[in-house]
């Protein structure tokens, strides 16, 4: 199978990055380090080249309602210039995707979803839509998506020659922006999937590679470091955040990932809303957070023991850069669910002590 | 990518050097390089018999976990506790203070010349 290649493919190779096949994109998994790449985003910055997630776009006066249908949260009534995660449910009341939507005008919409379920996104977003008067565009690829994470990452903005960075130092949290680059049109998002302040860029594919080289330059002197998805991947775990294929999956209701605020069951219709109601077993698996001590982390797929007994297993897990001891989230028996209890991972055949403890693992608040 | 002429190499991606009776074996800059930073070794403890081929031990990097295959058979004389301190030798210095462990050995598995190894990870 050809990979698809992101618009920023030559800078990766001039970088000398490891690539993963992503979900069918040739993506850089490293530059370097994994474990330096993960610092530089939670004590300066890091870039990422996102571009394999998916943009679909709706527009049209039917737009916000058809949103408000075909996804578990009420769309239509935020402002314009927000941002807002949410998720696509089966008919089944389950998990087809989660997605950031952003507000572009009254009856424009952007939802990104991952890369992995592009097209079962786009078709579920596609099908629902129907009957609104709205059009519904993949856009995934020509539009190149480009993060700059950590501390740093307004000053770098600010400080990028070309980049017009007026009013995104006043951009809050989950909010977007229309600005530019050299003239050409750039969506800011102060958004990210790193648990630190940042900025999601969206532009265009042909200019991308312009746009990645200003920041990369506008960066040298706050060590913004180009970062791979291996470091996006303990990042995000560390922040708590889901990833679909692991936390999320057609199988799972919002309510067993603690996800039930995101769905709006005050809606009176949307797609999913039966299966939502339909609630789920009392014995359903639950999605926890696990800490263990030592440095031999759980990982995805590893079975979770509780007096010896599997309960539960491990969905993603790792030795947490910034805390030093391993971190995981697991789905588990939801009678061992309880914040403190006492269970195990087996690691290859060792138990490791790991104990259940609330989320995020770490918040950039907390921080001293 | 660095691939020292006077070691001998495994299709696992192990190294050995020779030294008398004794073997001290680590893994490439190739395989340390596809791990990602190494996080945690385990290591054979000293006086272990191993078997040539047999799983002896593990290395995990932030991402993903790598097994270490014995390339020789016989008996542990040390593992490296620099190593097992601070697994990031194994990055840093794969063919040096990354070693992982030396074997009194009674026979080498197969083996192959550094340009065999450069030339079965071009592939």
């Amino acid at each position: 199978m050809t990979l698809t290649t992101s618009p920023l493919d030559a800078i990766h190779r001039e970088r000398g990055a490891s690539f993963t096949d992503f979900a069918g994109w040739d993506m850089p998994v490293r530059y370097t380090s994994d474990l330096a790449e993960h610092h530089a985003v939670r004590s300066s910055a890091g870039i990422f080249d996102l571009s394999h997630m998916a943009e679909i776009y709706l527009t049209g006066p039917g737009a916000a309602a058809a949103l408000d249908y075909a996804l578990a949260g009420t769309l239509s009534s935020i402002p314009l210039g927000r941002a807002k995660y949410s998720l696509i449910l089966s008919e089944a009341g389950t998990v087809v995707d989660d997605v950031i939507v952003y507000r572009l005008g009254d009856d424009k919409f952007l939802v990104v979803a991952n890369a992995g379920n592009r097209f079962p996104a786009a078709a579920a977003i596609r099908d629902r839509a129907q009957g609104f008067e709205c059009t519904v565009e993949d856009r995934s690829e020509e539009v190149a998506l480009i993060a700059v994470q950590g501390p740093s990452a307004l000053a770098i903005l600010e400080a990028t020659t070309g980049f017009a960075a007026e009013g995104i130092a006043e951009l809050g949290y989950y909010r977007c922006l229309p600005r530019e680059f050299n003239g050409d049109p750039v969506l800011v998002g102060r958004t990210g999937y790193t648990g630190e302040d940042g900025f999601e860029l969206y532009i265009d594919n042909a200019h991308a590679a312009d746009l990645w080289r200003a920041l990369e330059a506008a960066g040298a002197e706050f060590d913004l470091l180009a970062c791979g998805l291996a470091c996006r991947d303990t990042l995000r775990l560390e922040a708590g955040m889901p990833l679909y294929g692991h936390e999320l999956t057609l199988d799972l209701k919002p309510v067993q990932v603690g996800m039930e605020k995101v769905v709006d069951m005050s809606k009176d219709n949307f797609v999913g809303r039966d299966g939502v109601m339909a609630g789920v077993p009392a014995n359903a698996p639950r999605l926890v957070g696990l800490q263990s001590e030592g440095k031999r982390a759980g990982r995805a797929d590893y079975p979770v023991h509780a007096n010896g007994r599997t309960i539960g297993v491990v969905t993603s897990g790792a030795l947490s850069p910034t805390l030093g001891f391993p971190i995981a989230f697991a789905l588990i028996d939801p009678d061992f669910a309880e914040i403190g209890t006492e269970l195990a991972v087996d690691v290859r055949g060792t138990e490791i002590p790991a104990v259940v403890v609330s989320l995020p693992f770490y918040s950039r608040k907390a921080r001293s | 990518m660095s691939i020292p002429a006077n070691l001998q190499y495994t299709s696992e991606h192990e190294w050995i050097r020779v030294e008398g009776n004794v073997a001290v074996v680590g893994i490439t800059q190739y395989a340390a390089d596809a791990l990602g930073d190494i996080v945690y070794v385990d290591l054979p403890k000293a006086g272990t018999t191993i078997a040539a081929g047999a799983i002896v031990g593990e290395a995990e990097s932030t991402k993903s976990v790598g097994e270490l295959f014995a390339p020789v058979s016989g008996d542990i004389v040390e593992a490296n506790q620099a190593v097992i301190d601070s697994p990031e030798l194994v990055n840093s210095d794969p063919y040096g203070a990354g070693w992982l462990f030396s074997v009194n050995f009674s026979s080498i598995g197969a083996v192959m010349s550094a340009d065999d190894y450069e030339a079965m990870i071009a592939e």
